[in-house]
């Protein structure tokens, strides 16, 4: 562990959109960053590292490996990290789901707080928030106000493809029929949650469950999520965070090698 | 390499083409495979079998073939090789496990197919295998759809025979594959004029199940608290192994399990102490695909088994060497072949008790089934094999995948999380 005062750390989640920063001490979150990951991460990670102190830092997400080639830092997969963060924010759920930018996954959480099964979507990006950005914007909505006009929406359209290349044409034809945006947009939403409640089932079935990542802001995915899985489905404040914030926990466990 | 050029020219193959594609492979073994610290020295025999897999072993075939024996290509390890030996034919198997071939497959063939079909196609249509054009007869086999109606386009152009497999393991399957062996070994004297004799019948079952215990040994190995050899390194025996000539690798294989004994004794080791145990599980790995168990091995965990046809399944049962006549030896053979557990098989309950009991004998953390992209039989299976890994408390994921490299970051997240999940 590189720097190691014992009382705060530093967790920074390198997402493929969005690299969250995050510093915990003994008391939660002292102070958190958000900025886009874009085309040259390092140059802004090394720009906030100059105000880290005497402290451990854990990086984390897809651009891990290149943070620890610059920056002397631990490493840890994002899935521990979402766990560790989804245990501290709910000690009692028993799995969490996490949509972010490329990826959706669901992870098991064990009772003595590590994790157990996870699953994540292949490769392509149906199921993710790239796939919901990319609907938004066939659509005309900013991703922002996305899910609150689906949800807005009577009853969903009827679609077939979930892939991004075909759903796009197959909205452009929907859009072309003259079918209501609103319900397109709700019938989106609502197969990105089946998809990754398909996912989670697997993993668990009753109790509580964190849903987490940039795409738990989207109210209409929570509220298909809660239509697929039950009412056991929370969001946290700062949902994005909870990975950072994970790592940097991770820092701080990993700070007291006595606890 | 250069000095085959002349010998690739006048095989017709794109030298230009297959020139670039050694240099990537190359370079990729480089990386994956010789670059690793503290390997055995016996390995450089097994390099230079990789190297030299579309250089020397092809002149050496060459050569046979000027003396007047036949070369067979298979792409399966349910072909049994014995009886092309005994024959004086020479088996080479031929799947590709490249990736840069496979958009050649695609100009004709469905891309939903797995990796391996279309490699193996791909390098021929791109004029890249050097053994297309010396082959005198493929041999292929009924294991899965996608290369069953491969065959069919394959037989219009060249010499081929097709093994029937059954897919159910009772008495009438036996009796099928007893008589598939049976026309095999007719197929294989017209070939080549020789008449098998129970003599070299009984020499080829011989050397096959020395080759089958020397890799067993090999793999014995692997089950130390910190084995002397690499998975990535015990890969490239089987690769090699289904490629070089069975007799002299038996030799190789015999300096390089003493070596490992001796270090085995020394403690020596390629690996940290704390490296997570993992057995690999599933699709095979043929020459040039080293992706999986380079993920592995390069995020802090070993692979310590190989529970495939480029593992287990190729060295596991020995054929009966008491047949007293070619009759008997053909039975003793389809019983052993017979033995295989291939997931094209239904039910296939033998193989998912084997996993689990492979795991627990190589001392395995984790389990990590490895599917082939669009393999069904393989990855429909796995939902059966993770069921029982379950049961037995053994921690596994399921990775579907094919050659490319664009999901290696996913798959690093998915085996880096396994591993973790077994260390905290």
């Amino acid at each position: 562990m590189h720097g190691n005062n014992g009382t705060s750390a530093v967790g920074i989640d390198i997402g493929s959109r969005m690299t969250k920063i995050v510093r915990v001490s003994g008391n939660g979150i002292t102070d958190s960053e958000i900025f886009e990951t874009g085309h040259d991460p390092l140059d802004l990670i090394q720009k906030t590292a100059s105000s880290f102190g005497d402290e451990a830092v854990v990086a984390t997400g897809y651009g891990r490996r290149l943070v620890r080639a610059h920056l002397p830092c631990s490493v840890v997969t994002e899935i521990r990290a979402c766990a560790r963060g989804a245990r501290y924010i709910d000690p009692d759920c028993v799995a969490v789901i996490d949509i972010g930018g490329q990826d959706s996954k669901a992870i098991e959480l064990k009772g003595d707080g590590g994790f157990g099964r996870f699953e994540m979507n292949d490769r392509c990006a149906a199921g993710t928030g790239r796939f919901l950005e990319v609907m938004a914007g066939t659509l005309g909505y900013t991703i922002d106000t996305f899910g609150s006009e689906a949800l807005l929406a009577d009853s969903p359209a009827t679609i077939n493809s979930m892939c991004t290349v075909f759903a796009e044409s197959e909205i452009i034809s929907m859009l072309a029929r003259g079918e209501d945006r609103r319900r397109i947009a709700l019938s989106l939403h609502v197969a990105v949650a089946r998809r990754v409640a398909a996912m989670a089932s697997r993993l668990y079935s009753s109790g509580r469950a964190l849903f987490v990542g940039g795409v738990a802001n989207n109210p209409c995915i929570g509220a298909s999520l809660i239509e697929e899985l039950g009412n056991g489905i929370i969001v946290p404040e700062r949902p994005e965070l909870t990975v950072a914030l994970g790592a940097a926990l991770i820092g701080l466990d990993n700070g007291h090698p006595d606890d | 390499m250069s000095d085959h050029v002349q010998m690739w020219e006048e095989l017709g193959l794109d030298v230009e083409l297959h020139e670039k594609v050694l240099a990537s492979i190359g370079a990729s073994y480089e990386t994956i495979i010789a670059s690793q610290k503290n390997r055995p020295e016996g390995m450089q025999y097994f390099d230079t079998v990789i190297h030299e897999s579309h250089g020397g072993r092809v002149r050496e075939i060459l050569d046979a073939k000027s003396e007047g024996r036949k070369m067979l290509g298979t792409f399966c390890i349910y072909v049994p090789d014995e009886i092309a030996m005994a024959a004086s034919a020479i088996p080479v198997a031929l799947c590709g496990g490249t990736s840069f071939s496979i958009p050649y497959a695609e100009t004709m063939f469905p891309r939903d197919i797995c990796p391996l079909v279309k490699s193996t196609l791909g390098l021929s249509f791109s004029k890249t295998c050097p053994y297309g054009p010396i082959k005198d007869m493929a041999v292929g086999e009924t294991t899965c759809d996608a290369k069953k109606k491969t065959w069919d386009i394959l037989a219009q152009k060249i010499n081929f025979h097709v093994l029937e497999i059954p897919q159910k393991k009772t008495d009438m399957g036996r009796e099928l594959w007893l008589s598939e062996v049976r026309a095999f070994r007719h197929r294989v004297e017209e070939l080549t004029g020789n008449a098998i004799e129970r003599e070299a019948l009984a020499d080829a079952i011989k050397l096959m199940n020395r080759k089958r215990r020397l890799l067993a040994d090999m793999n014995e190995f692997r089950k130390a608290p910190r084995p002397p050899i690499s998975g990535r390194d015990a890969l490239v025996v089987m690769q090699g192994a289904l490629n070089d000539d069975p007799a002299r690798i038996c030799d190789r294989l015999e300096m390089l399990n003493a070596e490992l004994a001796d270090r085995l004794e020394r403690g020596v080791s390629p690996f940290p102490d704390d490296a997570v145990r993992v057995l690999v599980a599933g699709c095979p790995s043929v020459m040039g695909n080293w992706k999986i168990h380079h993920i592995i091995e390069s995020s802090g965990g070993m692979v310590v088994c190989d529970e495939s046809c480029t593992g287990s399944r190729y060295f596991t049962h020995y054929v009966d060497e008491n047949g007293s006549t070619v009759d008997e030896q053909l039975a003793a053979l389809a019983d052993r072949y017979f033995k295989i557990d291939c997931s094209c098989f239904t039910p296939n309950t033998e193989r998912v008790e084997n996993v689990v009991g492979l795991a627990t004998e190589y001392g395995a953390d984790a389990v990590i089934q490895y599917i082939l992209q669009y393999c069904h039989t393989y990855n429909i299976e796995a939902i059966r094999v993770n069921g029982a890994l379950e049961k037995a408390g053994i921690p596994s994921i399921t990775i579907e995948s094919d050659y490319g490299e664009e999901d290696e970051g996913q798959l690093r997240t998915r085996v880096e999380a396994l591993l973790e999940s077994v260390r905290c």
